[in-house]
């Protein structure tokens, strides 16, 4: 099943709605780093709240879409982990380093919104 | 329910004819001689000191069902109703301080006396004696049995209710400010309180939105190294639902095990006090705390 991606003024919003296959993720990884690059988005979001299990492949797939992401100048925040996902993570080795997590879509948006107005500031 | 049912089919199928007639002329002598045999049981449990915690009264009353009961199952040869009145009975006795082995002493007395009536009766006739006691014993060790296992059982059930009542009292998850929790922990950290902990921080963060968790391990005197990986592992599973947590109160100890057993703490970050960590997470919040100045306190 394909995942929607949503346009919210300069951000993507991408919210995955049920068990992906690996080639859904894929899928999904390629068109949000097109996507960024044509809609010239500054952030994107990635809401797997409905996400029961992060595998390694999906968790890396998801670390490879952020870093992708960064080198095409924009954002990435990953919203909605679960709590016995996280755990369970961790417990695997999975700690999505160097990738910003919020608790849901609307905290996620927050911190875009600061960094962006940090990026103004500096200018 | 099924062993007992798989048991009491064990006892019942060996009864042949003549010793389940043997059983009922059993019963009826126990009870056309209930009165003195309960009066001699009970003074026998107030001699051998048992029950101490109870009235002579009550020890009667109780005495009085237990042998009702304990008739009614030589009778019918079932243990359903045994064991209920046996849950019963331990869950009225076992917060009076009643011991095991008061419970196990009373039965054993209870056997003892009704044997020393069969004595008594059948002493002409020692045959007959033995045969009554061949069916007598068998079915009076599976009651003992059964009165001493659910009472022990009971007693179990009764110490793990506590022990998790101790186990979700002993972690609290404060929350102190908008999106600020903290987690006092006091006292010894094992393997399955720090697991239990971690899964009530995590339902908390969520719960409350916090974006910064204090830990506070002031209170914990010492840690293992499985303990002190379940630390870092919480402080990772935390940091994927959004929230940064500080560690704070680390003992001279304390410290000394997590840089020996090689701890990452690139990962953590920790403050001196519980103070000073509310301090970091109120500036990670952007929160400033004022002292409200005389002058400048009140705006008129």
């Amino acid at each position: 099943m394909a995942v929607p991606i949503l346009k919210q003024s300069q951000y993507l919003i991408a919210t995955i709605q049920s068990a992906l296959t690996d080639h859904d993720l894929v899928q999904l990884r390629d068109a949000l780093v097109n996507q960024v690059g044509t809609l010239r988005s500054k952030g994107v979001i990635v809401d797997v709240t409905a996400m029961d299990v992060m595998d390694s492949f999906a968790s890396r797939t998801l670390r490879d879409l952020a870093y992708m992401i960064r080198l095409r100048g924009a954002e990435t925040v990953i919203v909605g982990i679960q709590p016995e996902v996280a755990f369970a993570m961790v417990q695997l080795g999975i700690t999505l380093e160097d990738v910003t997590t919020a608790l849901d879509l609307e905290e996620g948006l927050e911190y875009l919104d600061r960094k962006g107005q940090h990026g103004q500031r500096a200018l | 329910m099924k062993i007992a049912k798989d048991q009491s089919l064990g006892i019942q199928e060996p009864v042949s004819d003549s010793t389940a007639a043997l059983l009922r002329e059993l019963v009826a002598h126990l009870r056309q001689h209930r009165t003195e045999l309960r009066e001699e049981w009970a003074r026998r449990i107030t001699q051998a000191k048992l029950l101490t915690a109870m009235s002579d009264e009550e020890i009667f009353a109780e005495a009085t069902s237990v042998y009702d009961n304990y008739v009614e199952a030589l009778e019918t040869g079932t243990f359903e109703a045994l064991q209920a009145y046996a849950r019963n009975l331990s869950e009225r006795i076992i917060p009076r301080g009643v011991q095991t082995d008061e419970v196990v002493g009373i039965v054993l007395l209870l056997r003892d006396v009704l044997a020393r009536s069969l004595f008594a009766k059948y002493q002409a006739d020692f045959k007959l004696l033995n045969r009554i006691l061949d069916a007598y014993e068998p079915a009076a060790n599976r009651i003992a049995n059964t009165v001493a296992v659910g009472f022990v059982q009971e007693r179990e059930r009764i110490i793990r209710e506590q022990q998790e009542a101790i186990r979700e009292l002993s972690t609290p998850v404060l929350q102190v400010r908008e999106r600020l929790l903290i987690l006092p922990i006091i006292g010894v950290m094992d393997p399955q309180r720090a697991r239990q902990l971690t899964e009530q921080l995590l339902r908390g963060i969520r719960a409350n939105r916090a974006r910064v968790v204090v830990i506070d391990i002031t209170g914990v005197a010492a840690i293992d190294s499985h303990v002190a990986n379940h630390l870092v592992q919480t402080v990772e599973a935390s940091r994927l639902l959004g929230a940064t947590v500080i560690v704070t109160g680390l003992s001279p100890e304390i410290a000394q095990t997590l840089v020996n057993i090689g701890v990452d703490l690139g990962k953590m970050n920790t403050v001196g006090d519980l103070q000073g960590g509310i301090e970091e997470a109120e500036r990670l919040l952007g929160y400033k705390v004022v002292p409200l100045t005389e002058g400048s306190s009140a705006p008129a």
